[in-house]
C-alpha cells in the first residue's frame, strides 16, 4: 500500500478512544440510574452541539440563532404526538421533514453577506419564530408551554419511566446514530469540500464546488439534526415551551462549542458534558453567581487557550 | 500548432465607478499556446483573468470557451469545462493537507465531490493521480503537513498543483513565481515548462526572462485596453512597447 493511500485511510478511521468512550457512554443510564434524567439532558444538547459544528466548525457558517431549528423540532415532535400519533420515532420523522424545510428557506438566508449578516440574521429568524410560538398560542400553548404531551413508547415496546433511564438510551442511541453519520460525511469528499469552503470560498469556487448548494445541503441538514435535538427534548420531558427558541439557548451551544473546540465531532460532545457539569457544580455551591465563574472560565479558555489550559505543566515553560 | 481557437472574448469591459480596468478587450488563445499577459502595474492584468473566469461580472462584452458563449455560467461551472486558474497571492485551504487538498480537489473533478459517505481517496483513481501530483510538483515530503505551515515555495507549488488537478483545458497563471526567493525559483520554473502541451497557458508575470523563455505569443495590456499582440519578437521590436513598458527600467512593482 502506497504511502499516499495509508495517510488517506488513516485519517479516515475512527480511534479507538472513540469506541471505547461510546460504550461508557452507553452503560452510563444504567451505572448512574439516579442521573439518567441529566444524561439525557446532557445527550439531547451534546446533539446540538454537533449539529451547530456542523455548519460552523467544518463550513465556517456563524450562528446566534441555532435554537430557531432546535425549537422548530420541539414544538413538531410535541403537537405531532399530542393531536397526531404518540409514536415517538415517528415524532421524530415529523421533526425532521419540518425543520428541513424552515432549514432549506432559512439557508437562503446564510448564502450572501458577511458574518456579521448572518449572525443577524441567523439571530433574527429565531426571535421571529419564538413570537410567533408566543402569538399562535392556541396551537401552541403560547407562554405556558405546550402541556400534556404523552408519548408512546420507543419502538412500541419500551416504556419512558419516570426515572429518565429509557429517555437516556433513546436520546444516546439516536445520537450515536449522527455521530456515525456525521463521522462518514466529514470525511468524505462532500466533508473535505465543506471545509475547503470554510477556509477559502473564493478558491474553492476556482476548483468547480457549486459553493452555494453546498452551504444550502449543509445548512438544511444541520437544520434537521438540531430539529431531531429538539424533537427528543420534547419527547423526553412530555413539554415544549418558548424558551426552546431562546437566545440563551442558541449562545449556550456556541460556548459549548468554543469549550469542546470546533471542527471536530468530540468538541460538542465534551463541550456539552463540561458545560452542563460546570453548571451543575458551580450553581450547586454558589446558586446566583454560576454565570460569574462561568464567564471568567471563558476568559481564561479564550485568553490562555485551550491547549495550554489542559496542560498545566506547560504553563511555567516559554513558549 | 494547430489554430482553433479555445478560449476568446470580444468587446470586453468592465467599470468600477468612472475607471474603465478593462477597456474594449479582444483576445484569441489558441489551442496548446503558452501566451503571456503583459503590462505595466494597474494594466488590468488581474481584472481581465477574474472577467475570464467569472470572479467579475463584465459591463459588457462576451467569453467563449471551446467555441461555447460561457459569460453568463457561473464561475465553478467554467472550471468544469475546464477554464482553471492559479492565484497572485496564494488562495489555499489552510485547514487541510497538501494531500487532503489535492485528493479533494482530484475527486471534485472525477464527480465524486458529492459523495458524502465513502472516505476522502478511496479509490485508486483518486490516489493515483495524487500521487503522480504530490511527486510532479516536489510536496510528497510535506503531504500530511498542515498547509498553513508549508514554506513559502511550497506553498506556491500547491497553488499550481491545485489547478491542474482540477485538468485544465485552459490554465490561467496569475503570476506563478511572484514573491518565491531565488532558491526554489528554479522548481517552480521547472513545473511551468513541464505544463502538458495541449494544454493552452495564459500567463500573467513580470520577470521578462520567464515571459521570453516561455511564451509563444503575447499580449501587452495598457491601461486596460490591448496596445498590441504578437510574437515575443515582434512585441519586443515594437517602439510603443518600448517606450511604455520595457524601456522603464525597473518593471517590477
Amino acid at each position: 500500500m502506497s504511502a499516499v493511500t495509508q495517510s488517506l485511510r488513516l485519517a479516515a478511521q475512527p480511534r479507538w478512544w472513540s469506541f471505547a468512550l461510546w460504550a461508557v457512554l452507553l452503560v452510563l443510564p444504567y451505572a448512574l440510574p439516579t442521573h439518567a434524567l441529566l444524561i439525557s439532558e446532557i445527550t439531547i444538547i451534546a446533539l446540538f452541539a454537533l449539529s451547530l459544528d456542523l455548519i460552523l466548525g467544518y463550513t465556517g457558517i456563524v450562528s446566534l440563532g441555532h435554537a430557531a431549528f432546535f425549537g422548530m423540532g420541539a414544538y413538531s415532535a410535541a403537537l405531532f404526538a399530542k393531536h397526531i400519533h404518540p409514536d415517538p420515532l415517528l415524532g421524530l420523522a415529523a421533526a425532521t421533514g419540518l425543520t428541513m424545510l424552515l432549514g432549506a428557506v432559512c439557508s437562503l438566508g446564510v448564502l450572501r453577506g458577511s458574518d456579521l449578516t448572518r449572525l443577524m440574521v441567523t439571530l433574527g429568524v429565531a426571535l421571529i419564530l419564538q413570537e410567533l410560538a408566543n402569538k399562535f398560542d392556541g396551537l401552541t400553548g403560547g407562554a405556558d408551554g405546550l402541556q400534556g404531551v404523552v408519548m408512546g413508547p420507543v419502538l412500541g415496546y419500551f416504556e419512558f419511566d419516570l426515572y429518565g433511564q429509557t429517555a437516556a438510551w433513546y436520546a444516546l442511541v439516536v445520537t450515536l446514530l449522527v455521530f456515525i453519520g456525521l463521522h462518514h460525511l466529514v470525511h468524505s469528499p462532500f466533508g473535505f469540500s465543506l471545509q475547503a469552503i470554510r477556509d477559502n470560498r473564493l478558491r474553492a469556487q476556482a476548483i468547480g464546488i457549486d459553493v452555494n448548494t453546498r452551504l444550502v445541503t449543509v445548512y438544511t441538514l444541520a437544520a434537521v439534526l438540531a430539529g431531531v435535538a429538539g424533537g427528543l427534548q420534547a419527547q423526553t420531558t412530555g413539554f415544549a415551551s418558548l424558551d426552546v427558541f431562546g437566545f440563551d439557548r442558541s449562545a449556550d451551544v456556541l460556548l459549548m462549542l468554543v469549550i469542546g473546540g470546533t471542527g471536530w465531532l468530540w468538541g460538542g460532545l465534551i463541550g456539552a458534558v463540561v458545560f452542563k457539569t460546570l453548571h451543575s457544580v458551580i450553581s450547586a455551591w454558589t446558586p446566583q453567581y454560576w454565570t460569574f465563574w462561568l464567564g471568567l472560565f471563558l476568559v481564561l479558555l479564550m485568553l490562555v487557550g485551550r491547549e495550554r489550559l489542559i496542560r498545566p505543566w506547560t504553563w511555567r515553560r516559554n513558549t | 500548432m494547430t489554430t482553433d481557437v479555445v478560449l476568446s472574448c470580444e468587446g470586453l469591459v468592465k467599470r468600477f465607478g468612472g475607471i474603465t480596468a478593462t477597456d474594449h478587450v479582444n483576445l484569441r488563445i489558441h489551442r496548446g499556446a503558452r501566451h503571456a499577459l503583459i503590462g505595466p502595474n494597474g494594466a488590468g492584468k488581474t481584472t481581465l483573468i477574474n472577467l475570464l473566469t467569472g470572479v467579475l461580472e463584465p459591463t459588457a462584452g462576451r467569453i467563449f470557451l471551446q467555441g461555447q458563449d460561457i459569460s453568463q455560467l457561473p464561475s465553478h461551472q467554467r472550471v468544469r469545462r475546464g477554464l482553471v486558474r492559479t492565484f497572485q497571492i496564494n488562495q489555499l485551504f489552510d485547514g487541510l493537507t497538501p494531500l487532503q487538498t489535492l485528493a479533494m480537489v482530484v475527486s471534485q473533478q472525477l464527480g465524486l465531490g458529492g459523495r458524502w459517505w465513502q472516505a476522502l481517496g478511496q479509490g485508486d483513481q483518486v490516489t493515483k493521480r495524487c500521487e503522480s501530483l504530490l511527486a510532479q510538483f516536489h510536496l510528497l515530503e510535506v503531504m500530511d503537513q498542515a498547509t498553513h505551515e508549508l514554506a513559502y515555495g511550497k506553498r506556491r507549488l500547491l497553488e499550481m498543483a491545485i489547478a491542474l488537478a482540477c485538468q485544465p483545458s485552459v490554465l490561467l497563471l496569475d503570476e506563478p513565481v511572484a514573491g518565491v526567493p531565488a532558491g526554489e525559483r528554479e522548481e517552480l520554473l521547472q513545473t511551468v515548462a513541464a505544463l502538458p502541451a495541449d494544454v493552452s497557458v495564459v500567463l500573467i508575470e513580470h520577470d521578462m526572462d520567464l515571459v521570453f523563455r516561455f511564451a509563444d505569443r503575447m499580449t501587452v495590456l495598457v491601461n486596460g485596453a490591448v496596445l498590441t499582440e504578437g510574437t515575443p519578437l515582434e512585441v519586443a521590436a515594437n517602439p510603443l512597447v518600448r517606450e511604455v513598458y520595457l524601456g522603464q527600467g525597473d518593471t517590477h512593482g
